[in-house]
């Protein structure tokens, strides 16, 4: 049997106890997680120490597994998407949308330019929140409380402006197939205007806080590098990727939700270090505000779901008056809907990476097969490999530069 | 020049004759099925080719097929993806419902590792050649592989759940 099968700390005592008898130096294992305030999520690390250097590390993951894969087999389409919210649930609006693109992709369902500027304006939001959180934490985890304070408040802002669009703040559940439960109201509109107005101040100021700061330079430049190759290898996608200098953008790569119609670049790191995760992201923030600025400008007139009433909700006055629209309603809830026999792999990029969905239907009410590709539990591998030959204290940045969302990484 | 998906195809079959098979396209994604025993070579080839490129392991995950014959019970589904010329393919390995086996493509993808361990956490698919094959969601104790399909999602003794109305079947049910 391979050592590694072990539980770690069985083949750390052995490591322990050669170096003993070596050299006379105490190696020690230090346990980081499940619940620890630096890890900001569920997920244990048994670290082998020499003092405060990190010798080998073992993680542990799976403490919030919920079986969202087995669930999911076992309950009608719409039933789903409340679990999507779920994984990375700091962005929630994005795992939604390519939930709703999966189907639509398996039910060839065309939908209508308009949602498809909308769902762009909203995966953009999302995106801001969750490099808000991933950012600002950093600053925090490395000695910066203030920067994180004061950009929360956009984060609330936004999730305001989700409020407005489907009435749920975290976990969203926004949308249907085809489109959106209701047009965005002028209400929504103004808040995102006074957003874009109001933020990059805000982010500028935040930038200015830590980017050109030589503590937190020093904490992060070199700290959890990871090489091109290796990440490459390692199956990374999205922010992390790019840090280490490759630029795969699943937006760019393969367009989803007209995202060709819109001008953004896509920042791209060089050593794929702490500092420039950091960096990409921030970059990231304010492509998005670019590209949320031109769907508001572009923004076509038309209905704001596509003509598919096998799979829309019917108006809810038609299902109260209505025989037809009570039918179709019940029938659409109870997941009675025609579900061709296909497969379908469709993925969008997520706040960490590229987020797909394969699906395998049967033709009967539920999935036959669904699998979540989430590139945070793809990435989180890499981990130990990353903070060898590292402090402690750099492991914590580069486990917080890394975004590790247990929703995610547990599904 | 992109990368056409019937070169894909003559290269693979030229190399590897009947052994790839089942040439599909499906919902603007290529696939086919290979042979499970000579899997490894094929994702080597595909990664290694001056042609093909086949750079990037997207996603790797099991399917139960219990209906299946039983040399088909399983499947393990690979997603390929070449940056280069921006192809995705899809392979699948078929495998045998009693004894389930593929070789690891953990020597070719870092990031196989822990993909492969989910595969085998909750369907029992022995990936051979895998560095460190143990669970890694589930707990440690658990003895069953949760995702197969004879698995049902809930306690088949609940009694305080009658779903007999909303289209499931009556498992949970006493209906005499």
């Amino acid at each position: 049997m391979s050592d590694l099968l072990l539980p770690p700390e069985l083949r750390y005592a052995k490591m322990i106890e050669q170096r003993q008898n070596e050299d006379g130096s105490e190696l020690a294992i230090l346990n980081l997680g499940p619940t620890h305030p630096a890890t900001h999520g569920i997920f244990q690390n048994i670290l082998l120490m020499d003092g405060e250097r990190i010798l080998d590390g073992e993680g542990t993951v799976g403490y919030i597994h919920r079986a969202f894969e087995k669930i999911a087999e076992n309950r009608p389409f719409y039933q789903i998407t409340p679990l999507t919210d779920r994984m990375n649930y700091c962005s929630s609006p994005i795992n939604n949308m390519g939930w709703w693109m999966t189907l639509e992709k398996a039910l060839d369902i065309e939908v209508p330019k308009r949602v498809q500027y909308l769902r762009v304006i909203i995966m953009e939001l999302a995106r801001i929140a969750d490099h808000i959180i991933c950012n600002s934490v950093l600053g925090v985890d490395t000695g910066a409380l203030t920067g994180f304070l004061y950009v929360f408040q956009y984060r609330e802002k936004i999730y305001e402006i989700y409020e407005e669009i489907c009435g749920a703040r975290l976990t969203t559940n926004m949308g249907r197939i085809g489109g959106f439960e209701r047009d965005w109201s002028p209400a929504a509109f103004k808040k995102i205007n006074d957003f874009l107005e109001e933020f990059p101040a805000i982010w500028t100021e935040f930038e200015n806080l830590l980017s050109r700061n030589r503590i937190f330079m020093d904490r992060t430049i070199n700290v959890g590098p990871i090489s091109a190759e290796k990440a490459m290898s390692y199956g990374f996608t999205g922010p992390n990727l790019r840090a280490a200098g490759i630029d795969y953008d699943v937006r760019v790569m393969k367009p989803y939700s007209s995202y060709e119609d819109f001008e953004f670049d896509v920042p791209v790191g060089q050593s794929g270090d702490t500092y420039d995760r950091f960096c990409v992201r921030n970059a990231e923030v304010w492509e998005s505000l670019k590209i949320i600025k031109q769907a508001l400008e572009k923004l076509p007139e038309g209905p704001f779901h596509a003509n598919v009433p096998d799979y829309y909700l019917p108006p809810k006055e038609d299902v109260y008056n209505n025989m037809e629209a009570l039918i179709y309603h019940f029938k659409i809830v109870m997941g009675e809907v025609p579900v061709p026999k296909t497969e379908v792999y469709h993925a969008v990029e997520g706040g960490n990476g590229e987020l797909g969905f394969y699906l395998i239907t049967d033709g009967s009410r539920t999935p036959y097969r669904l699998h979540f590709r989430r590139p945070c539990f793809i990435y989180y591998q890499a981990f130990n490999d990353m903070v060898k030959g590292q402090m402690l204290s750099d492991a914590i940045a580069t486990l917080s530069s890394l975004n590790v969302i247990a929703g995610e990484l547990d599904a | 020049m992109a990368l056409e998906t019937t070169v894909i195809e003559d290269k693979l079959t030229e190399k590897f004759g009947d052994k790839v098979f089942g040439f599909v396209d499906i919902k603007d994604m290529f696939s086919f099925e290979v042979e499970a025993a000579s899997a490894n070579d094929v994702l080597r080839f595909l990664k290694e080719d001056a042609v093909l490129r086949f750079n990037f392991l997207t996603d790797v995950c099991g399917v139960h097929y219990p209906d299946n014959e039983v040399e088909r019970q399983f499947a393990v589904v690979y997603h390929l993806h070449n940056w280069m010329d921006n192809v995705r393919i899809r392979i699948k390995a078929f495998l045998n419902g009693e004894n389930p086996e593929i070789d690891s493509a953990t020597n070719l993808y870092l990031g196989a590792n822990w993909q492969e361990r989910e595969t085998y956490d909750f369907y029992g698919i022995i990936f051979k050649g895998h560095p460190q094959l143990k669970r890694i969601l589930n707990m440690d104790e658990m003895t069953v592989f949760p995702m197969r399909k004879e698995y049902p999602m809930e306690d088949g003794g609940r009694t305080d759940k009658d779903d007999r109305f909303f289209g499931r079947k009556p498992d949970n049910v006493n209906n005499n």
